[in-house]
């Protein structure tokens, strides 16, 4: 649990890809704490700066600019001491699918020069630890991706690593292999590892960290418990959809007079109420029978019929609407941002648009 | 699955990293580490076994019996075109190698080496050496078939030792090639197009015809490149003949001549890996 012992710290860091005439900056001043025992969740969408802030902190990049410390080591200068305390697990399986998930293992503890012997029995309490002793004599070509991502997380545990970066550890995966990974992830943690990770998801921010560092065009713009950030996000969202975009803007402009949508005329909840799609509006709600009862009862009133209507958990989108004011930005057109069924392009919301 | 199992698999205490840089001698075991890991992917790639142990007999038999029976060499052909087809087949071989160094590079696998407290250029090294094993062995089937089929050298222990030194030294010429192209492309294809260019240079060589024979521009470059040393030093200390025909004289020059373009191939192109390497790193 956090503590005042400052185990990561990222100051100012900046950092632009591209030509030195043309830089396509990419971290715009990104300032970090993970405390020992602690695990931040660096939440945001593709192109927002994660994987160049994680590359950073394990000695893969250089910064442009700014500072950053793992146990008081810099990045930098005392990469080779900072290697002995890290673990990386990047969004690419860094494992060899010619090799058994044994064998793979086995290397990685040759590498870090355990004894034989050690390294055999920490590599057997890892296969069995992350349920792959069934398959560790199996080629990892076979496995499924779940089982991979796990053998992945193991190739970083041969030595106890003070701190572990995963990088979008369950990106890819089936909800049941998330929640898997999600159980071996709280077992690192338990074990006493610190853990640095990044994810596109807010619920896997939610179920895993203790803080979460929302980062947007390179800045980190929001911190918090994953429970202060929904709080400022509101705990879910009535999204009513019609027929039409006319439709849903006379719901839309009857937010300010009508008494459920009320939470609609708070400057940052009207943001959300505006369309997603054209024909889309958000209501946010805690959920309750009662308060959904009132604002489909306040939508009737106005004598439009939604052709739909569902309550929804926040998503990363919506966080983003609410702590940003714009939707996430995703600057690789072929990844989206989060969840599969949204909108994740640029959306631009200066004026009213009910 | 509990912590307990995290924390000490075997009851004692799980292993600490030491805080230092890794000593120097950490290197070698961390070579011999990816040696024996490159050795292990070699093995488990059908399509090295097919480069390694099928492609040997194909080209012998296309070379022998195709095209052999139109030669006139002043020699059997398969006496003449065996060391081209050991070298030909050790192309083959390199060519793969920089497809699986490029591999490494723009997989994940490298991200790990190089955030943990190893010397990540090991990678290379592991490529490097396992290619000059894996070649050895194609270079003993591709004389295995070469005696069935008639080839009959007439080389003592000292030329056979000879031999296989040569070889290597070729080899790990173009695997230092293959190294190089293969941390500087950016793509599978890139890396495999490279084996194309390795193909080509045996035969605009003393290799398969003797340069005589060609027009007098491509002659020039025939005689100077560096395939033709190599092949007529393989030549001379198999079955002591010469590119014409003639019994071989004095060696030594050639023999010079092919381990100098060797090993300055290796200095070059692997010194330039190695910067590459570096520099893709801090980018």
């Amino acid at each position: 649990m956090p503590t005042t012992d400052v185990l990561v710290r990222a100051d100012g860091l900046r950092k632009s890809y591209g030509s030195p005439r043309r830089p396509v900056p990419v971290l715009d001043g990104v300032d970090l704490t993970l405390h020992r025992g602690e695990v931040l969740a660096l939440l945001g969408p593709n192109g927002a700066g994660k994987t160049t802030t994680v590359r950073i902190l394990a000695t893969l990049l250089r910064p442009d600019g700014g500072t950053a410390t793992v146990a008081g080591h810099d990045v930098v200068r005392d990469a080779a001491r900072v290697r002995g305390l890290i673990s990386l697990t990047g969004q690419h399986a860094a494992v060899d699918e010619k090799q058994s998930g044994r064998e793979n293992l086995t290397m990685m503890g040759r590498l870090a020069h355990l004894p034989r012997r050690t390294a055999r029995d920490r590599v057997d309490g890892l296969l069995d630890a992350f349920d792959l002793a069934g398959a560790a004599d199996r080629r990892v070509g076979t496995y499924s991706g779940g089982m991979r991502r796990r053998l992945d997380l193991a190739a970083g545990l041969l030595t106890r690593p003070q701190v572990m970066f995963l990088d979008e550890p369950t990106t890819g995966l089936d909800p049941r292999s998330r929640q898997t990974m999600w159980g071996v992830i709280r077992d690192v943690v338990a074990d006493g590892t610190s853990l640095f990770l990044t994810t596109q998801y807010l619920e896997e921010a939610d179920q895993l960290a203790d803080r979460v560092a929302l980062i947007d065009d390179g800045r980190v713009v929001a911190e918090g418990s994953p429970a202060d950030l929904k709080r400022r996000v509101g705990d879910a969202s009535i999204e009513l959809t019609f027929a039409s975009a006319d439709d849903a803007a006379v719901v839309g402009s009857a937010g300010e007079g009508a008494e459920a949508l009320g939470p609609a005329s708070t400057p940052a909840a009207r943001r959300s109420v505006r369309d997603q799609g054209s024909t889309t509006l958000r209501v946010p709600t805690d959920g309750s029978v009662a308060h959904v009862r009132d604002v489909l009862a306040a939508v009737a009133a106005t004598g439009v019929e939604p052709v739909r209507w569902e309550v929804r958990e926040p998503t990363l989108d919506d966080v983003f609407l609410t702590l940003t004011g714009h939707a996430a930005r995703t600057r690789d057109p072929d990844d989206r941002a989060s969840q599969p069924g949204e909108r994740t392009g640029p959306t631009d919301h200066g004026e009213a648009a009910a | 699955m509990t912590a307990q199992t995290l924390a000490a698999p075997s009851g004692g205490p799980a292993p600490r990293p030491a805080l230092a840089p890794r000593p120097v001698r950490h290197v070698l075991t961390d070579a011999g580490t990816m040696v024996a890991r490159s050795l292990r992917l070699v093995r488990r790639d059908p399509d090295e076994l097919i480069l390694g142990l099928v492609l040997p007999v194909m080209l012998m038999i296309l070379f022998v019996y195709v095209f052999g029976g139109a030669m006139a060499v002043g020699t059997d052909y398969v006496t003449y075109a065996t060391p081209g087809i050991i070298l030909l087949c050790a192309g083959y071989g390199a060519s793969n190698t920089a497809i699986a160094v490029e591999q490494d590079m723009s997989g994940g696998i490298m991200d790990r080496f190089r955030s943990m407290p190893i010397a990540s250029s090991t990678v290379l090294v592991g490529h490097v050496v396992a290619s000059v094993l894996k070649n050895l062995v194609t270079t003993a089937v591709v004389l295995g078939v070469a005696l069935l089929i008639g080839f009959r050298p007439d080389a003592g222990v000292l030329e056979w030792l000879g031999t296989v030194g040569v070889v290597a030294a070729y080899v790990l010429a173009i695997t230092s090639v293959a190294a190089f192209v293969g941390v500087l492309v950016r793509s599978p294809a890139a890396a495999g197009g490279f084996g194309f260019f390795m193909l080509f240079l045996p035969y605009v060589s003393s290799a398969f015809v003797p340069p005589q024979t060609m027009p007098s521009w491509l002659r020039g470059f025939a005689e100077h490149q560096p395939v033709t040393p190599v092949i007529e030093t393989l030549r001379g200390l198999l079955v002591g003949l010469d590119s014409s025909g003639a019994p071989v004289g004095d060696l030594g020059p050639t023999a010079a001549l092919a381990l100098a373009w060797c090993a300055g191939i290796v200095l070059v192109f692997l010194g330039a890996a190695a910067c590459v390497f570096a520099r893709r790193r801090r980018q």
